[in-house]
Parts: structure tokens; C-alpha cells; sequence
């Protein structure tokens, strides 16, 4: 997330930021300032707004995000600096004099009161057919402002045609306010770029290349924008209306999976604060709803580790044992997003994507074989629906390879947001329900599983399996508790070295008809890298191609978003890194809770390997139903 | 008739290519310095930021890098001086620009010209070309070791705001053409992050004239608080519109004389930026301190209509506003509307006052020089020709 020197990012909207002093007790390490009269301490270079925040002193904003570098254009948070013929915006000004500041003085409240009475004036739309009513900062400004009446008018038509035309995200840019965080977030924090503002003046407006629809730009679906959206000008494409429908159908047999990271952040819609998983909360809930099934996607997520470590082993023979050209590092898959990217922006390296399926896909292609088996159930009259915190996962569900059951194998990919929604629709209080377990035939899962939700978790979960596998020996050997904590935390590109030893133990049974033994593998360090956010993914790609230190990993966890899928597209609104530790926390703190910490514990799993996917990891079944391909797609949509 | 002479006693007076350069080298910076500091040069672009303050600041400013920047997107409507000095005086900006060059530190030079004016580019391009031939461009200029300085071109492309000086930044650096947020200012970080003085290209010529003539020299012209003279761009209703040098100080009635406008109505001292000064106020005098302007002199006479007047700036500024910052995208809008509104007798003085409060917010809270300033025009003419504009026989207002 530290990309602010990037050639493509615009300049004009960075903090020409001043760097802080490390020790501020050193002298000039801080300045003595006034705020509103009252004197206080702060280091050199804090922004005015920082400033006011450290000290308790509200100031308001709309295009400043956390994440983001700054822009200053709203103007909303300008305040009085004594000397200064004009106000200054707050966000955008380093302390390095001992200036004196007025927050709300007569002529900050009448500037500000101005500013939100113009974006509202060419805001379209009323607040009560709106999805973001309740949880917009241009309406909760308004709110602050005691606005009660539209001083300079207010637009009657849209200016703008929605573009719906991407199966994830939604843009209707007569509700923007060209606060710019989208633009930012895509070039700044993603470094992808599908979005710029074009024209000029009144004409200004958020576009993408050519103007064309968002679906055939090389947008990757993060939804990283709408996180940061402070208005409804973005969303994600919500299929609510057609759940509703089939779960309405007494035909349809309408199942859903939810995913790790929904349930450690669906809290905050409830007005919880962060950091709360209501798992079992959630299954209450969905069944009141009317689902038929309640299902964990972190039992796909430990069939996963499965396939993907298996194929990685694979890999590794093949290449050290028979000398065969096998293309390394494995890039994980599970994170549409970071695949979408890679075949936009490194097509020559889609042979190191693992072709293991995301959990979201392996699950619905075994809902509509295996299951349907099972319950005896037409796959035609099943509803496959996943809990997302992803809005690219609906996407991903729409790929035209994803129907290897022969259905549609996820009917639809639900974010958080909208799944929230649903249930305060159906008249629930989420935090209330009583608790409840999963169903089967896809019970218990394991924390592996659940902490593919963090960033380092997909690596973390391979590790506590692959580990054992290879040594024979407990991953809680090595690693305290089985907690991986190397490939833990929130460093943008993160390098672990794990030496395997030379003690291996017998190769597990699953496995034996793949590979005789281990002893090739006498004196290999395992070389793991892990990367969130696709600017930090972008920086290992450049070093692969470059033939840097990375190009010698064996494995590399990629996730689209920053933090990981906690931090998804389709998570609540807002984000902040704080927000996203506080869901970490969560996730781990429910790993910990759990006996069963290894995805090859995992009885389900096990189960399905002796009934259904008979001849094994990577075998003919699996590659059928749990594996995919990828398509070289390059900059230039034709 | 254009006025084609050029006379007068600063900016027009003789002065010979590299005259500037020759002498800059002799001395050393400090005294540079010391010789602007004397003249008290003001930027001649309309801002009218002390020269010499901003060169100290970037030739303290520590960095292995450092740029002049010669602001000719001369686009503020009106203007047209800095076109006569491009055309019939390379020698005095360019030399200017060594100048700067040689008391800041910097190795390159950048002239920044307005897109309208490529058809100058082959010309100036020579021009160049001829100062390297002569050593006052290139490697130890003038014989000075270690004095190495190169001037390049480049085109604007056609928007008014990239006469702000950190607009024309970005555009430089290839971004789109918006204002940065300050500070930190360009003296500090400037192109591509380094410290960079933009000054206009009269500021430039007028620097040629100090270094040779001396500081105090220049600061005869003029009044005090606004030393020497001034290149004013005179259009509008006058016999003789054109480029006048005339020392600061001179008053509008003064000039009006000079240019042989009749039955002048008002003046609109500055361009669509500035301010519109009524018949009342023709003994202001043009400088810092009372009128200032870059250039620009329009002058209108009782023949025209100052709302349609009014509303041409505020289409030009809706036009022209670089759409990033609130108060100028949507405010300029707002006033244009409400013009429009005046004109079809469909208003209220409520919203009308509303609209002057908000052009005072426009004025304090717009992000650069180009939000900050468009509702003067507004804010001038309205209460200045408020007869006028509503009491058109009980036509207008309500």
C-alpha cells in the first residue's frame, strides 16, 4: 500500500508528503500549534486534519480516505489559518510553522455549508431510493450541516447513463461528487487504472478508457472503489431480487455457502463494532430467511489445499525429479480479482496460476454433482448461492468455463452488503439470533479453511498441511500453536524461507500413487512469498520478470485486495486499516477457537475423496469439477 | 488602429542579446540577488509574488536538481504582451531565464507556451539554436566553469488553467492540467518534485534590464510599492488598442488617454480574472496597491451591455475551470445561472445575495488562483452596475 511514487499515479492528488521525523523528541521534531486557542504539540508535518483528529477537534471530510493519497479538491474540510488570505484544506496541509487554526469559524461554516450545497445541487436522486440511505457521507454532511433545503437547486433528471454492463461493479455517475477515490484507489492502491476523470470544468466526470462500459475495460472487479465511495455513484451488482425469487420458488432448492470473511465483518452492518464473527449467528439467520442449506465454503477452502497443495508437490517433482519445464512459482487462484489481473496485465504467466478453482467454485461444482447425488435433488431445481466479501467472486461465478457440473455451478456471488440487507429485510437482528451449526454433508470445516480470509492465510493453511505431509512431523513443531505467524500480518509483500530438513516421513495414501517418496526433496528450503493488494502484486510480478528474488519462490499467495478477502469489494462500508486488523483479529481469534486446525483433518474432506473424488487430488474427477483454465487477455479489449 | 510602437523606458529600452548573460556571470549569485532585491521586481503574471523572494527560496532550497520555468500560456483573456516579447524579443526572456538559471542552480529551462502559439516554436526554436552557437546557452556559458544551462520548449494545449503555476507543473509532467495543493509550494517542489521557480515571461525580460542596468535603476519606474514599468495589453473600445509600456502608477484615466478610448463606460483591469472598475473610479491607479492586473485592459464603452459582459467571463470560466475542486466546478455554474437568470428578469435579490455569498466563499475555498478569483468579475459588476443591470425600466428584477 505504499505506492505513492508510481509514475502513473496523479501527481496533483498525492501529499507531496512530508516526511515525519522518526524521533520527535528530537529538536524540531515537533511544533506547537493553535487550534480554535487551545496551544498543542504535534510532530512536524502533520496534516491540519491529523492534527485536529489527535486532538479530539472534528473536521469534516469527503474525499480524503485513509487509504488514499491525498486529493484536497473537495474542499469540505477547509479551516482558518491565521495569515493566510485563503482557507486552507485541512488534509492537504503540512504543519511545519507554528500556525494558528480556526475549525469553525463563521467564515469556515458559511465555506462549508457552500461546498455541500453545491454537491448537492448536482447530486441526482432522493435519499430514500437510494441503497447508500443511512450510510452516506454526503448525506450524513447535510445531516451534520442542518441542510433542510436545496439553497442553489437540485437536478431533476440523471446526467449520466448507468453503466451496468459489468457483472460486478455498478456505475452511476449522476451521484458522484468527483471526490476522485475511486481514481485513486484504481491507479494509487491497485495500480490498475480503468478509472481517470476526463473533460473539463462542469463536463468533468469519472471515465474509463474511451468511455467504454466497465466491462470491457480491463477492470479486475476488486471493488476496491466502491469500498471507498462516499456516495451510492458506485455499487456492486446486487442479485438479491432473483434470491428473493427462488427462494420464493417452492421448486428451487436454494442452498447458500458463506464465506470467512463475511462473517467476521457482517457485525459492523448491525451497528457492532469490528472484530465480531457471527458464524453461527449467520446459519440462524439464513435459514429464517429461507435458505435450504446453510453451507461453509472453508470446507472447499480445505478441499482446496488439497488440490492446490498436491498440484504445488506436483510442480516441485516435476521439475526437480524428472527435469521437466513445470512453470514456478504456483501463483494461488482463489482471489478472482488478482486472476483477472494476471491475465490482463502478466497473460505469460497464466501457467503459474494454480488451476485449482477458487473454494467459492469447487463448492458450487460439487453442490450440483455430489450433493445432488447425495439428496437426490435435480441440479436443475438447485440454487447455488455464495456469501461473498468479493464483489469480483460474481464474476468469477459468471465465467463461462465455471459449469463443469453442467449447470451454472454458482448461481449467484452475494456480498456482505447485500446479504445484510436481505436478513434486516427479512426483519432479523443478526447480533440476537441463536446459534446454529452448518449442515451437512459439508459440516465441520477447518481454521485453515477460515483464515483464507486474511491476507497469509491461503499460504498459512497450505503450510499446516503441506508441513506435515512432507516432514511427518505437527506443524505445532515448528510453529507454536500451528499458528504460521512468518506469513502473518499486513506488510504489503511479505518472503518466507521455511527449511524442509532432511528427516521426511512416509507419503500420506492420498498422495502415494502421485509421488513415491520424498526424498528429493532432502535439503529443499520451501521459499513462500505473499502479496495483498494488486499494487503489491504488481511489484513481485516486475521482480519475476526481472528475474529477482521472487522468481525463485516456489509458492506466492496473491490476493486482490488489500488485507486480503477481510478487506473485499463487497465488504461493509467503510474501510480503514484499522477496521481491517480488527477483522483479522477476528478470523484468527476463530481459527484458535477450533479443534480442527488442518485442512487434512478435515473429515469431510477425506470422505469426499473416498466417495466421490475416487481417483484423488488432481486425479480425472477432480480435474473435471475442481480445476479450470485461464485466458490470456492482455491490455486491449478488441 | 494596433498600436505597433514600442517605446518606453524599461521594458523596451535598448538593451543587446546576451548583454545579461555576459554580465550575470561576473558576479555572484548573492549579488543577483541583491540586484532584484533592490529593483523590488513584483511577477509580472498578476500575482505579483516578489522575484527575488522566490528565487532565494529556491536557490536555498537543497537539491542536485532545480528548474526555471518561463510561464508563456499567457491565456488570461486580453492578454497578449507576452506574445509582442516572444516575437520581437526572444533576447530579453531568454536571457532572463540564464539569469535565473545562474542564481538558483538549475541546469535546464523550460518554456511553457501556450498551444495557440506554435506557429512561434520553429522561430524561438532558432532563436535557441543561435544561443548555443554563441555560448549564452549550453556548456560554461560565457566562459563560466561549470556553468552549464540549456532552455527546451514545450506546447500547452489549450487550457487556462495551466497558467497557474502548478497546473503547468503537471502538465509538464504530463498529467492532466490541475492546480496541487499547497503548500508545499513549487519552490520547494516543483517539476518533477523539485525546486522550480515558474516565473512569467515579462518577469524574465524585465530581469534581463535589471541585471544591466542595475536594481535601483528600476526601481525609479513606477511607484513604491509597484517599481517600473508595466506591458499592458490594451483592447476594447479605443482607437489604438495594442501593447503599451507604461510605468506603474499611471491611472486608468491616463491610460484611457493614451489608447484614445471614448465614452469609456468601465474598465475591466486584470481580464476575466480581475476586476471591472466603473467611470467613478477611473483616478485608480494601475499597480499592486490599487489596480492590479497582469496585462489585460479592457475597455468598454457606453455602448455595451456590462451583464452580457458579465456573463461572456462567466461562460469563459465555466468553460475553463479544471472541474477538481468544488467551489470553482459547481460555484462558476451557480453564477453563470444566476447571470442568465438576471437576463431573463427571473430572479430574487435573496438568491441573487445568496450567489454573492457564495462567490465570497468561491473567492476563499476554491483550491487555486482560478476558482479564487472567477467570481470577481461577478462580485465587480454586479455592484458596480447595479443601476444598470436592474433598474432597465422596471424590465429586469423582480
Amino acid at each position: 500500500m505504499e505506492s505513492k511514487s508510481n509514475l502513473r499515479s496523479p501527481v496533483s492528488q498525492q501529499a507531496h508528503v512530508i516526511e515525519k521525523p522518526k524521533d520527535i523528541t528530537t529538536i524540531g521534531g515537533t511544533v506547537t500549534i493553535e487550534i480554535n486557542e487551545k496551544k498543542v504539540s504535534v510532530p512536524f508535518g502533520t496534516t491540519i486534519l491529523e492534527a485536529c483528529k489527535m486532538n479530539g477537534i472534528s473536521v469534516p471530510t469527503l474525499c480524503h480516505h485513509e487509504d488514499l493519497c491525498v486529493a484536497g479538491v473537495c474542499r469540505i474540510c477547509v479551516v482558518e489559518v491565521e495569515g493566510m488570505r485563503t482557507l486552507q484544506a485541512s488534509c492537504a496541509f503540512p504543519i511545519t510553522n507554528p500556525i494558528k487554526i480556526k475549525t469553525s469559524s463563521p467564515m469556515v461554516r458559511k465555506a462549508r455549508r457552500h461546498i455541500i450545497d453545491l454537491l448537492l445541487s448536482e447530486h441526482y436522486g432522493e435519499c430514500y431510493s437510494c441503497f447508500r440511505n443511512g450510510k452516506c457521507e454526503l448525506q450524513n454532511l447535510a445531516k451534520e450541516y442542518g441542510v433542510d433545503t436545496y439553497t442553489f437547486g437540485h437536478v431533476t433528471e440523471p446526467r449520466y447513463e448507468v453503466d451496468n454492463s459489468s457483472y460486478s461493479v455498478i456505475r452511476d455517475m449522476s451521484k458522484c461528487v468527483l471526490c476522485k477515490r475511486c481514481v485513486r484507489t484504481c491507479i494509487d492502491l491497485q495500480e490498475v487504472g480503468v478509472l481517470e476523470a476526463v473533460n473539463r470544468g462542469h463536463e468533468t466526470m469519472i471515465s474509463t478508457f474511451l468511455d467504454k462500459p466497465l466491462l470491457d475495460v480491463i477492470c479486475i472487479n476488486c471493488g476496491q472503489c466502491i469500498n471507498r465511495c462516499p456516495t451510492a455513484a458506485l455499487r456492486a451488482n446486487d442479485p438479491s431480487d432473483e434470491i428473493w425469487a427462488a427462494i420464493d420458488d417452492p421448486n428451487k432448492h436454494v442452498v447458500i455457502q458463506t464465506a470467512p470473511s463475511p462473517r467476521a465483518a457482517i457485525c459492523e452492518e448491525f451497528g457492532m463494532e469490528a472484530g465480531h464473527s457471527l458464524t453461527k449467528e449467520l446459519n440462524t439467520a439464513l435459514r429464517r430467511i429461507g435458505f435450504d442449506k446453510v453451507f461453509d465454503t472453508n470446507t472447499t477452502a480445505d478441499l482446496t489445499i488439497f488440490e492446490e497443495g498436491t498440484e504445488l508437490l506436483l510442480r516441485l517433482y516435476k521439475a526437480l525429479v524428472k527435469k521437466e519445464e513445470v512453470a514456478l512459482p504456483q501463483f494461488t487462484s482463489c482471489s478472482p480479482g488478482w486472476v483477472k489481473f494476471l491475465e490482463h496485465y502478466y497473460p505469460e504467466y497464466i501457467d503459474n496460476l494454480s488451476s485449482a478453482k477458487s473454494p467459492q467454485q469447487m463448492f458450487g461444482a460439487l453442490i450440483k454433482t455430489f450433493y445432488a447425488q447425495k439428496v437426490g435433488i435435480d441440479p436443475a431445481n438447485i440454487v447455488s448461492v455464495a456469501v461473498m466479501p468479493c464483489s469480483a467472486k460474481k464474476y468469477e461465478c459468471n465465467r463461462p468455463e465455471m459449469n463443469s457440473s453442467g449447470y451454472k455451478d454458482v448461481d449467484y456471488g452475494l456480498t456482505t452488503r447485500e446479504l445484510a440487507r436481505m436478513i434486516k429485510e427479512a426483519g432479523i437482528n443478526l447480533p440476537e439470533m441463536p446459534k446454529s451449526d452448518f449442515d451437512s454433508p459439508f459440516g465441520e470445516a477447518s481454521g485453515a479453511g477460515l483464515i483464507f480470509g486474511a491476507t497469509g492465510g491461503v499460504m498459512e493453511a497450505a503450510i499446516r498441511s503441506v508441513y506435515e505431509f512432507i516432514t511427518g512431523n505437527k506443524t505445532e513443531d515448528a510453529f507454536e500453536n500451528a499458528n504460521v505467524t512468518p506469513v502473518r500480518g499486513f506488510e504489503g509483500i511479505r518472503y518466507v524461507e521455511i527449511p524442509l530438513g532432511d528427516k521426511f516421513g512416509p507419503v500420506p495414501d492420498i498422495l502415494k500413487h502421485l509421488i513415491p517418496n520424498w526424498d528429493w526433496l532432502k535439503g529443499v528450503t520451501l521459499k513462500v512469498a505473499i502479496a495483498h493488494g494488486t499494487a503489491n502484486a504488481k511489484k513481485i510480478m516486475d521482480d519475476i520478470k526481472a528475474g529477482g528474488k521472487f522468481s525463485e519462490c516456489h509458492f506466492i499467495e496473491f490476493m486482490a485486495c488489500p488485507g486480503g478477502c477481510l478487506g473485499g469489494g463487497g465488504q461493509p462500508i467503510p474501510t480503514t486499516p484499522e477496521i481491517r486488523k480488527k477483522r483479522a483479529q477476528a478470523i484468527y481469534a476463530e481459527d484458535e477457537s477450533l479443534e480442527m486446525r488442518k485442512s487434512h483433518d478435515n473429515p469431510n474432506v477425506i470422505r469426499l475423496y473416498e466417495e466421490f473424488l475416487t481417483d484423488g487430488p488432481c486425479g480425472h474427477t477432480s480435474h473435471k469439477l475442481l480445476h479450470t483454465h485461464y485466458t490470456k487477455r492482455g491490455r486491449y479489449i478488441v | 488602429m494596433e498600436n505597433k510602437k514600442r517605446e518606453g523606458s524599461v521594458i523596451f529600452s535598448p538593451y543587446n542579446r546576451g548583454e545579461a548573460i555576459k554580465k550575470v556571470v561576473t558576479i555572484s549569485r548573492e549579488d543577483v540577488l541583491f540586484e532584484i532585491r533592490e529593483s523590488k521586481l513584483k511577477g509580472r503574471g498578476g500575482a505579483g509574488f516578489p522575484t527575488a523572494t522566490k528565487w532565494t527560496l529556491v536557490s536555498a532550497a537543497i537539491s542536485d536538481e532545480k528548474y526555471v520555468v518561463c510561464n508563456a500560456d499567457e491565456g488570461e483573456p486580453g492578454t497578449f504582451k507576452d506574445r509582442v516579447l516572444l516575437l520581437e524579443y526572444p533576447e530579453l526572456i531568454f536571457d532572463g531565464m540564464v539569469v535565473a538559471g545562474y542564481t538558483i542552480g538549475a541546469k535546464k529551462g523550460i518554456v511553457y507556451l501556450r498551444g495557440e502559439y506554435e506557429y512561434m516554436l520553429k522561430s524561438l526554436e532558432d532563436y535557441l539554436e543561435s544561443m548555443r552557437k554563441d555560448n549564452l546557452l549550453g556548456k560554461n556559458i560565457c566562459g563560466k566553469d561549470g556553468f552549464d544551462f540549456d532552455i527546451s520548449i514545450r506546447l500547452g494545449s489549450g487550457a487556462y488553467v495551466c497558467g497557474e503555476e502548478t497546473a503547468l507543473i503537471e502538465s509538464l509532467e504530463g498529467q492532466r492540467g490541475e492546480a496541487r495543493n499547497r503548500p508545499p509550494y513549487p519552490v520547494n517542489t516543483g517539476y518533477l518534485g523539485k525546486p522550480t521557480t515558474v516565473n512569467n515571461v515579462e518577469t524574465f525580460a524585465a530581469v534581463s534590464h535589471i541585471i544591466t542596468k542595475g536594481g535601483s535603476w528600476f526601481a525609479k519606474f513606477g511607484t513604491d510599492k509597484s517599481t517600473g514599468a508595466k506591458l499592458f495589453s490594451v483592447s476594447g473600445d479605443c482607437e489604438k488598442p495594442g501593447v503599451y509600456e507604461l510605468p506603474w502608477g499611471t491611472s486608468i484615466n491616463e491610460l484611457l488617454e493614451i489608447v484614445g478610448a471614448k465614452n469609456t463606460k468601465a474598465v475591466q483591469v486584470g481580464g476575466a480574472s480581475g476586476i471591472c472598475i466603473p467611470k467613478n473610479q477611473f483616478d485608480r491607479k494601475l499597480g499592486y496597491e490599487d489596480a492590479p492586473t497582469g496585462g489585460s485592459i479592457i475597455i468598454f464603452n457606453e455602448s455595451r451591455n456590462m451583464l452580457h459582459v458579465l456573463k461572456n467571463f462567466m461562460e469563459f470560466f465555466v468553460e475553463e475551470s479544471c472541474g477538481q475542486c468544488t467551489p470553482c466546478r459547481i460555484g462558476n455554474v451557480k453564477l453563470l445561472e444566476g447571470v442568465e437568470m438576471i437576463e431573463n428578469s427571473n430572479f430574487t435579490f435573496n438568491y441573487l445575495n445568496h450567489l454573492k455569498e457564495l462567490g465570497k466563499t468561491m473567492q476563499v475555498a476554491s483550491k487555486c488562483g482560478l476558482g479564487q478569483s472567477s467570481p470577481n468579475a461577478f462580485l465587480s459588476i454586479i455592484e458596480n452596475f447595479k443601476d444598470e443591470i436592474f433598474n432597465n425600466g422596471g424590465k429586469n428584477g423582480k
